[in-house]
């Protein structure tokens, strides 16, 4: 399915021919349009019958935005339901941020938004217009491995590798943020990645390693 | 930590040769495989635990955007193994996995009635919620307790008196009854979910009519390979199995589930690939669980602490279409001196899904049971637990009469009680305190079979000098790669950023299943084989061509570094690489096969962990914080400390969720989970974990596979549980036998 693709210029305002807000109001007026026939019980069955629904939805529930992901900007036309997650994953073929519950319960799906970190399975896509993501495949710097990557393979910070990334942009994050100070805090301020194979002290020390060595995190 | 027995690559703490992918989200798990074409599938659980399907409304679903199929028990492709399963020459099984969409009964709550095919997830997972299914209910039953008197043996062992399953008396039955000094109490777990990080997931696709491609999250790459192709009446050869990196399993990948059968009929019938990952609810219904057991032990002993006798009873939670069973009692029976010994197994069928072994599988739920018991039982007696243990242990195999391979219990029991400091533990419990908080200290001990199989390993040596290995294996985390690479390293005399090693594939030769702590064992036997014949077939070559090594034999040559060299006289020295060249050959192959022999019969083979914990609980508040653990293995030899200690931790942590967090909870009036994501089932987070040590004896076993190893993936877990009870109990004078011990059970 294609969804990177050029935008519609139909708008005179904004940059490079984006109009989020052109995008947003047809969103809400063809939603209204398929609730209203979801109020009219006879009209949603005969719509259901002759496929109305999908050609309508099909036709105009897309929204259009700009996404700076791992350096890249990236103009999408994409569903409103669509969390960023399942974007990276399904649609932009980004597998390294991981699905672990999808409820926002693991944090395998840690993504840094504007700097901050983030659940990627609790964020519409939609709504990062213009937001400059980093991913996983985004942190190393060319060939050469972002600091703490280099210290979880180091210290063996991990087993099966599913929780991995999410711990990688978590840790990068929590020392950041400066919530690295001690064993305890760095335990604290981690404890949203979840880690079945259980290497969390690896994870620890791999942290600690990193911040006491002082390199540009 | 010291290498008793290899000095080169084997026992070094090599980084993981697969480290890099898994860092830079790289590495591809088994729905992050991209094809032309896919589409997504969702499934449709039941909402009753035991029924029939009365009705099926998928119109709705089928004409929701984008999709493409709606497959349930009236309309999804047949599978013809689900006809032949009970072939008249056949045994009639004893149940059998449930068949997805085969008819419209219903045997579990969230059972797969239906799966949706769209051409994206959102459009398929919006259509799922609209198929429409009505049930005509029957009563169910669900609760282990009410249910427990209809508990029997295991068909296997009634239809078998030799089955191991069978219920077990060494000297009288029953002895402890008449004991004076005797205890007697039960046991219970909850059940437990493997939980791995990555969702099962599988994308299925059918290359042409009869031939097959899976890239399917699996323990057992020829074992799905097997059953798929039994399944649909297609050539072995015509299954192709990827599971090339594996989110974590924990045993759950030890069977073929409906969902995979769902995802591959989805296929058939939309004739495109289809993805279907579960979503972490399904993750509780549909992949199995470590089965709620009651157990019962009862001891009785000197007052100079030996055992005379052990009674331990289990019964385990199976479903009603398949009896699982598991070695629950195995433990109690090998362990301890105990003349007397008696074990009784039973399952008991319930209207749930059937459980699949979860790591430390049985021997996990019979060590809480044992070791909680053996506590309690030294201080009846008022005896330190460790010089209990060291009272009763024995130097042969009590219940095969066999001497051990190898056992370095004793070894492993000392290193661990001097490293949590021991000494510090107060004989009566509740009586030494950290500012408010309760201390104390608790033991338990683990076992588990050192299992080998048979395995096959291609090698082949190409005129760069690389080596490049194959078996069909996989690597669920453990560091299997790795383990290989330095066991091929050691094995040729080669530097291991040669070697490769290649897994997770049904195209390489095959390995049993990575499941009982046996991968290093089996496979690495053959790594050891397939290299001892690259290096016949080098010497051969020099042999015959090279006037320098005329007549030389492997056994007269030394390899190392990539070079092989005559030790007698050191200036015939060539490079592998130049061996092959000077032939003209741009490789060798080798395929060797491995399995164990007739020693099995002589030895009795364990591997043995002990565990120490410290913990800290809060008097008022009844919190438990886990201080530190000490995790002691007697594993043979180590191949790679990093990978083998971490290997060790995780089970370390798994016991902590055992033992404090871990249980499901189900609503018995409808039969379902109420515990059915992360936040409501608790694995152990990082502020759980505490400081973990490991360490390992590191003596080889040679009598059970040339390169000395023992498994260690199940005996990271076995007794850690008990450990930790034991611990509260020493800090609060509190026995906990019902598992996890949450701090309301302490207040
Ligand atoms: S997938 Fe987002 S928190 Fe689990
Ligand atoms: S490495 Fe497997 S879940 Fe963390």
């Amino acid at each position: 399915m294609a969804v990177e693709k050029d935008l519609p210029h139909t708008c005179s305002q904004g940059e490079k021919g984006q109009c989020p807000n052109e995008a947003r109001r047809d969103f809400l007026k063809y939603s209204s349009i398929l609730t209203a026939f979801a109020f009219m019980p006879n009209m949603a069955v005969k719509a259901a019958d002759l496929k109305l629904e999908e050609k309508l939805v099909s036709a105009f529930e897309k929204v259009n935005v700009t996404l700076n992901i791992n350096g890249k900007k990236r103009k999408l036309s994409i569903e409103p339901r669509t969390t960023l997650l399942d974007l990276l994953r399904e649609q932009l073929n980004l597998t390294g941020t991981k699905k672990g519950c999808d409820y926002g319960q693991c944090g395998a799906c840690t993504v840094h938004v504007d700097g901050q970190r983030v659940l990627s399975c609790l964020s519409l896509a939609a709504m990062q217009d213009g937001k400059k993501i980093t991913t996983i495949e985004g942190l190393a710097d060319g060939h050469e491995l972002h600091p703490m990557q280099a210290a979880f393979i180091k210290h063996d910070g991990f087993q099966c590798g599913y929780c991995t990334p999410g711990q990688i942009m978590s840790a990068v994050a929590c020392i950041r943020e400066g919530h690295a100070d001690s064993d305890d805090e760095i335990r604290e301020y981690m404890s949203g990645n979840i880690c079945r194979c259980g290497a969390y002290p690896n994870i620890v020390n791999a942290i600690k390693e990193v911040k006491n060595g002082g390199q540009k995190v | 930590m010291k290498d008793y027995f290899f000095q080169d690559s084997v026992g070094k703490p090599m980084d993981r040769v697969d480290g890099r992918q898994k860092v830079t989200g790289a590495a591809k798990y088994s729905a992050e495989y991209e094809l032309p074409n896919m589409t997504h599938a969702v499934l449709v659980g039941s909402i009753i635990a035991k029924g029939r399907i009365k009705s099926m409304d998928t119109k709705k679903a089928e004409n929701a955007p984008g999709v493409l199929a709606v497959l349930y028990h009236q309309n999804a492709p047949k599978v013809p193994g689900y006809v032949q399963a009970a072939h008249p020459s056949e045994p009639k099984p004893v149940g059998q996995p449930l068949r997805a969409f085969y008819d419209d009964k219903v045997y579990f709550n969230g059972q797969p009635v239906a799966v949706v095919v769209a051409d994206t997830l959102e459009r398929a997972m919006y259509a799922a919620h609209l198929v429409k299914v009505t049930y005509e209910e029957e009563k169910h039953a669900t609760d282990f307790t009410k249910n427990v008197s209809k508990a029997f043996l295991p068909t296997a062992a009634q239809r078998n008196p030799k089955h191991p399953l069978n219920d077990y008396v060494r000297g009288k039955k029953d002895a402890y009854k008449t004991a004076d000094i005797k205890i007697e109490q039960e046991y219970v777990i909850p059940t437990e979910v493997h939980n791995p990080m990555e969702l099962q997931s599988i994308v299925a696709h059918w290359e042409a009519n009869d031939k097959l491609t899976v890239y399917d999250k699996t323990q057992a790459v020829i074992g799905t390979q097997n059953a798929f192709a039994k399944d649909w009446d297609i050539p072995v050869e015509n299954v192709k199995v990827i599971a090339t990196f594996v989110g974590g399993a924990f045993g759950n990948g030890l069977h073929t589930w409906p969902h995979e059968t769902a995802a591959i009929m989805a296929a058939k019938k939309v004739n495109r690939p289809v993805k279907l990952v579960l979503t972490r609810e399904q993750m509780f219904t549909m992949v199995g669980y470590r089965p709620h057991a009651w157990q019962k032990v009862g001891m009785s002993a000197t007052p100079d602490g030996k055992i005379t006798a052990i009674t331990h009873e289990a019964i385990g939670q199976t479903s009603s279409y398949e009896e699982f069973t598991e070695s629950t009692l195995q433990q109690t029976r090998m362990m301890y001196t105990s003349p007397n010994v008696t074990t009784r197994y039973r399952i008991l069928p319930l209207d749930v899904s059937t459980p699949i072994w979860m790591r430390g599988p049985g021997e996990a739920t019979g060590a809480f049971a044992l070791e909680s018991a053996l506590d309690e039982m030294a201080h009846v007696i008022g005896m330190d637990p460790l010089e209990f243990r060291m009272r009763n242990h024995t130097d042969r195999d009590p219940e095969k009469d066999l001497p051990w391979s190898t056992k370095y219990l004793k070894e492993a029991m000392q290193m661990g009680a001097e490293r949590i400091g021991w000494s510090k533990r107060p004989n009566i419990p509740g009586t030494l305190k950290n500012g408010e908080w309760l201390v104390g200290y608790g033991m338990g001990v683990g076992t588990f079979g050192a299992n080998r199989g048979r395995a096959k390993v291609r090698a082949v040596l190409h005129d760069d000098g690389t080596v490049v290995l194959q078996c069909a294996t996989t690597d669920i985390g453990p560091g299997t790669g790795t383990a290989m690479v330095q066991i091929a390293a050691q094995n040729l005399g080669l530097a291991p950023e040669k070697i490769i090693f290649e897994l997770g594939s049904s195209l390489y030769p095959p390995s049993p299943s990575q499941g009982g702590s046996a991968t290093v064992a089996s496979v690495g036997s053959a790594v050891h084989a397939a290299c001892k014949a690259l290096q016949q077939r080098l010497a051969t070559l020099v042999a015959d061509n090279d006037a320098g090594f005329k007549g030389a034999t492997a056994d007269k040559l030394t390899f190392d570094n990539g070079y092989l060299s005559l030790a007698a006289t050191p200036a015939a020295r060539v490079s592998f690489a130049d061996v092959l060249k000077r032939q003209k050959l741009k490789e060798i192959e080798v395929t060797e096969e491995s399995k164990p022999g007739d020693e099995r019969t002589k030895y009795s083979m364990y591997s043995y962990s002990v565990h120490f914990a410290e913990v800290h609980v809060h008097p008022l508040t009844g919190q438990i914080k886990v201080a530190k653990i000490v995790s002691c293995a007697d594993a043979g030899t180590i191949v790679n400390t990093k990978t083998a200690g971490n290997q060790m931790i995780g089970g370390a942590v798994g016991g902590i969720g055992m033992a404090l967090t871990e249980g499901t909870v189900m609503d018995h009036r409808f039969g379902r989970y109420v515990t059915k994501d992360l936040a409501e089932y608790h694995v152990p987070v990082h502020a759980d974990a505490p400081a973990i040590d490991v360490f390992f004896v590191n003596k080889p076993d040679l009598i059970n596979n040339p390169n000395g190893t023992k498994g260690i993936g199940e005996i990271a877990i076995i007794g850690v549980a008990p450990a930790i009870a034991n611990a509260v109990f020493n800090a609060t004078g509190k026995r906990i036998r019902e598992l996890p011990i949450t701090p309301d059970k302490l207040i």
